[in-house]
């Protein structure tokens, strides 16, 4: 994802200059129409007026960010308070996705680690198990995960025949339910980029600090950490930012007390009964929020590429 | 390096948190998979093999609805894929050897919008746009928006492979008084071949699996798998949507296969 950026500035040569406009053309139209435009449409439906049946009036307002942030009681006549509803929504997702980073850094980085130490020739096919389920649909995946720990599912049927547990354990349609199926949804996203910064990482360095007396666990945390440490944060953006808005883990294994941003976004598009003003303006402000993130990750990497040399 | 100590590089504990994390990510997939073929109405008791749920799919009374949202999944993954593709290898050909121009950083910018923007605020989006544009809602709204959202996934593959490639092979075509034309389609596409095919696949992966921005644009009555499956499942979990999970990641499985092995074929030469 981000990571991307900064690859995208590397060496070039002229070969095609002269037709490198035409060249761009076709990108340029369709993302500008189909990307670029609808999100300042987006942005402009947000200070619209709400219309009944879904839909906008075309005049400026600012209720859609009112109604988001302030509580004016039910009749819009008392003094502003701060509207905890929607913020708590936030904040339950920011909790949420981070409770699932933490989980795939937990068996991710490991993992990354036990691969990128591997001989060269094997580490190819430990990549591939890793990839594979990236490649499988994700609604696919979370039904799968829904299915498997439901109540009467295989996974309490398991662990009720070893006799762990003698009554099943209820964890569909828990806070616990959704952050399994966000980790489960983007840990390969956590395991990839750790795996490149640690194949890069030159084992020279724990050589000499194991000569140096440090322990193996030291030398972890002091040496390896702060040099791979562009590949961790890569890894927990990539986590973070696609589960803060992610709307099927949510949906379908967290039920109607574990909301996300996602279904609070969705139910303002559905039907009759939604609010697209106030939908476009939640969005801008989670859309704020995932921006923020990525360039503060981008100035981190520039700064660490300039300290590399 | 090669000098270095294993004992130094290996931590204990890591090996088994490695094969618990293969574990996590298989198991629900492999089950889920033994569950397609179980002969009972009822997912939770196991009453013996069967390929009923197979049968059901495809004879049975909802069959006439799976394959018709199998047709859209699959002529909108295909075409999306294919024109995503197209402008993302022109695009890289102009990024990488368009050589530095003004409007690059804001060109990259532009083609990895779609990886910055959250699925969900792309799909509100791209609905706002349609009805304010008036697009009526269906089949080629899909189509359309899939295109979009397909192109950074089919160009960062293509960049990251003509990167690899040096200008020497078109410079001696051009020396040999090739034009530019041909030096493109002679010499530099045949060379970029693997990460076309790897961004072409990774584009018909994306578009086959979205169902966020479809279940926003798709209007009524037009349905894709991913959104037939959804709204199946919300009913409640039949054994039926086992077999066609188990059918789309056959088919995920393939396509994963056959990238692997365009890469692996690339770096061996």
């Amino acid at each position: 994802m981000a990571a991307g950026a900064a690859s995208g500035g590397s060496a070039t040569t002229d070969t095609y200059a002269s037709a490198r406009n035409l060249l761009l053309l076709p990108s340029w139209v369709i993302l500008g129409i189909f990307v670029l435009a609808p999100v300042i449409m987006m942005l402009i439906y947000s200070f619209l007026t709400k219309e009944f049946r879904g839909g906008v009036i075309w005049q400026f307002s600012l209720a859609a960010y009112d109604q988001f942030f302030f509580d004016r009681g039910l009749f819009g006549d008392e003094p502003a308070k701060i509207e905890w509803t929607y913020i708590n929504i936030f904040w339950r997702s920011t909790w949420q996705a981070g409770a699932a980073t933490i989980l795939s850094l937990l068996i991710g980085f490991p993992t990354a680690y036990f691969i990128a130490t591997r001989e060269e020739s094997v580490r190819p096919i430990w990549v591939f198990l890793i990839t594979i389920p990236y490649w499988v649909n994700l609604l696919i995946r979370t039904v799968s995960m829904k299915f498997l720990l439901r109540d009467e599912g295989p996974l309490n049927d398991f662990l009720m025949s070893t006799g762990l547990i003698d009554s099943p354990i209820h964890i569909i349609n828990t806070n616990f339910a959704v952050q399994l199926g966000l980790f489960y949804s983007y840990l390969p996203f956590m395991v990839l980029p750790i795996y490149a910064a640690v194949e890069r990482y030159n084992f020279s360095m724990s050589e000499a600090a194991a000569d140096l007396y440090a322990s193996k666990w030291v030398t972890l945390r002091r040496i390896v950490l702060p040099a791979i440490k562009p590949g961790v944060i890569a890894g927990c953006i990539l986590v973070f930012v696609p589960s803060l808005g992610s709307f099927l883990a949510p949906d379908l294994l967290g039920g109607a007390k574990n909301f996300m941003i996602g279904s609070l976004i969705e139910e303002q598009f559905k039907g009759n009964a939604g609010n697209w003003p106030f939908g476009a303006a939640a969005s801008m402000v989670l859309l704020s929020m995932v921006l923020i993130i990525l360039m503060i990750f981008a100035r981190q990497q520039s700064k660490a590429d300039k300290a590399e040399g | 390096m090669a000098a270095v100590n294993d004992n130094i590089k290996s931590y204990t504990g890591f090996k088994a948190i490695t094969i618990l994390c293969l574990v996590v990510l298989y198991a629900p997939l492999v089950i889920v998979t033994i569950y397609s073929f179980n002969a009972s109405k009822s997912i939770t008791n196991w009453e013996g093999l069967s390929l009923y749920w197979y049968y059901d799919i495809f004879a049975g009374p909802e069959s006439a609805k799976w394959k018709e949202a199998a047709w859209n999944s699959f002529t909108i993954a295909i075409v999306a894929a294919t024109m995503a593709t197209s402008i993302a290898t022109l695009a890289a050909t102009a990024m990488v050897r368009g050589g530095k121009f003004k409007l690059r950083t804001a060109s990259f910018g532009l083609i990895s919008l779609p990886l910055m923007v959250p699925e969900i605020v792309l799909a509100v989006a791209t609905l706002i746009f349609f009805n304010s544009i008036g697009f009526t809602r269906g089949y080629f709204s899909i189509l359309v928006a899939h295109t979009a959202f397909c192109i950074p996934f089919a160009y960062l593959p293509i960049q990251a492979r003509m990167q690899g490639i040096e200008d020497s092979f078109e410079q001696a075509a051009m020396d040999l008084y090739a034009n530019k034309r041909q030096a493109f389609t002679k010499i530099l596409l045949p060379l970029m071949m693997p990460g076309i095919i790897s961004g072409f696949l990774l584009a018909f992966i994306v578009s086959l699996d979205d169902f966020i921005i479809t279940n926003f644009v798709k209007g009524a009555g037009v349905e894709t798998l991913p959104t037939a499956i959804f709204g199946s499942v919300k009913q409640g979990l039949k054994p039926n949507i086992m077999a066609i999970s188990t059918l789309l990641l056959g088919v995920s499985v393939v396509m994963v296969t056959i990238s692997y092995f365009v890469s692996k074929k690339d770096n061996t030469q």
